[in-house]
């Protein structure tokens, strides 16, 4: 037996009057397991026990929590990368309301995403098949479209935990950016007025706690950093 | 957009160009006072107010005088909006730092001009 000790997160609001973290231990076999496997593990301990998943290979951005104090996707996120002296600690995504257990309440972050728009807006004649990109112009969207909208980096970024009401957070920027970047797009000055007040962007102070935990390896301080050039560029 | 009446130029932009405009000037002060002493070894007391006679001195030590008061209200003023979430305690906090730094600007012209 290689039992794990474990410490997670529980709520319950219905029954529970504070968080509190429960001590578990779970017997991996000596498998390098992932994070999501233990999770299973535990819930077949306590059924009680509440966090999302779906697809299980990080695609579908559903289980990002904060694991041994780093964000992260349980399912892609293996036992070898994160447990330290045999243990292994896992908090729901920092910063948003809990809603049971692991599960937060989202609802902040896809606000910030819906504000800035993240579709294309073209107000020309559509054309009879597809608007044409050039290669060129499609590998402008790498490292922009692949995200999952996880939330591991908004909800690592202190600047997105002070003012999640008024600060994009570096998520919903990368996609701005995505679609500022994107040459079938016509709205970029009105998309950059949006983004010229002194929260949307400018709250970002380039700590990249954001690119630390980004489980897709995206890099949305760079992105910010282009958008900080354009609105410069628009405004001189 | 999100407004904000209380930050210095109410655009993000402009805020963030006065912080790296200022920082420069800021910066290039120090470098001349350090410069100045360094280059200086014994400075008497006409010397040192015989450097600030010079109108460039002068001149130079009121921008960089304005470059803290603009750097440092929109420092704060961002700290303040991070930090303190109640609206009136914000308010005062930002009008205590408001006159601090009018307060400093304006003596510290008295200083360097003589007045
Ligand atoms: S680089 Fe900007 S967006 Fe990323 S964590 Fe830091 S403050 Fe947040
Ligand atoms: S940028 Fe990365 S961490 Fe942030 S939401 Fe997208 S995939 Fe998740
Ligand atoms: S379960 Fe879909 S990303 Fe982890």
């Amino acid at each position: 037996m290689t039992m794990l000790q474990v410490s997670v997160y529980r709520y319950n609001p219905e029954t529970d009057n504070a968080p509190y973290m429960q001590e578990m231990q779970v017997d991996t076999g000596g498998r390098d397991l992932m994070v999501l496997d233990v999770l299973h593990l535990l819930k077949e301990q306590d059924s009680s026990l509440v966090f999302r998943r779906s697809c299980r290979e990080g695609v579908c951005g559903s289980d990002g929590m904060n694991i041994n104090g780093k964000n992260g996707l349980a399912c892609i996120k293996p036992l070898s990368e994160c447990v330290e002296n045999n243990r292994l600690v896992l908090r729901p995504l920092p910063g948003l309301p809990v809603i049971r257990d692991l599960v937060v309440d989202m609802t902040q972050f896809y606000r910030q995403y819906e504000k800035i728009k993240p579709f294309l807006i073209n107000d020309t004649p559509a054309p009879a098949i597809e608007r044409l990109q050039s290669p060129e112009e499609r590998e402008k969207l790498d490292g922009l479209y692949e995200c999952i909208l996880c939330a591991c980096c908004s909800t690592a970024c202190p600047s997105f935990w002070w003012n999640p009401d008024k600060f994009i957070g570096p998520s919903g920027l990368l996609q701005a950016y995505r679609f500022l970047a994107d040459s079938r797009d016509t709205a970029t000055r009105q998309r950059l007025a949006e983004l010229d007040d002194p929260f949307s962007v400018f709250r970002c102070h380039g700590i990249m706690n954001c690119v630390n935990v980004c489980p897709k390896g995206l890099n949305p301080t760079k992105a910010i950093g282009k958008i900080r050039t354009m609105l410069l560029q628009q405004a001189t | 957009m999100v407004t904000a009446v209380t930050s210095f130029g109410r655009s993000g932009l402009y805020d963030w160009m006065m912080q790296r405009i200022t920082a420069v000037v800021l910066a290039a002060y120090t470098l001349l006072i350090v410069g100045y002493l360094i280059t200086t070894p014994d400075l008497t007391y006409a010397q040192w107010s015989g450097f600030f006679g010079h109108t460039w001195v002068r001149v130079f030590s009121l921008l960089t005088l304005l470059s803290i008061g603009a750097h440092s209200w929109i420092g704060l003023w961002q700290v303040s909006t991070d930090y303190i979430k109640q609206t009136g305690l914000r308010f005062v906090f930002q009008a205590v730092c408001g006159t601090l730094m009018f307060v400093y600007v304006v003596w510290g012209i008295q200083v360097i001009w003589g007045l």
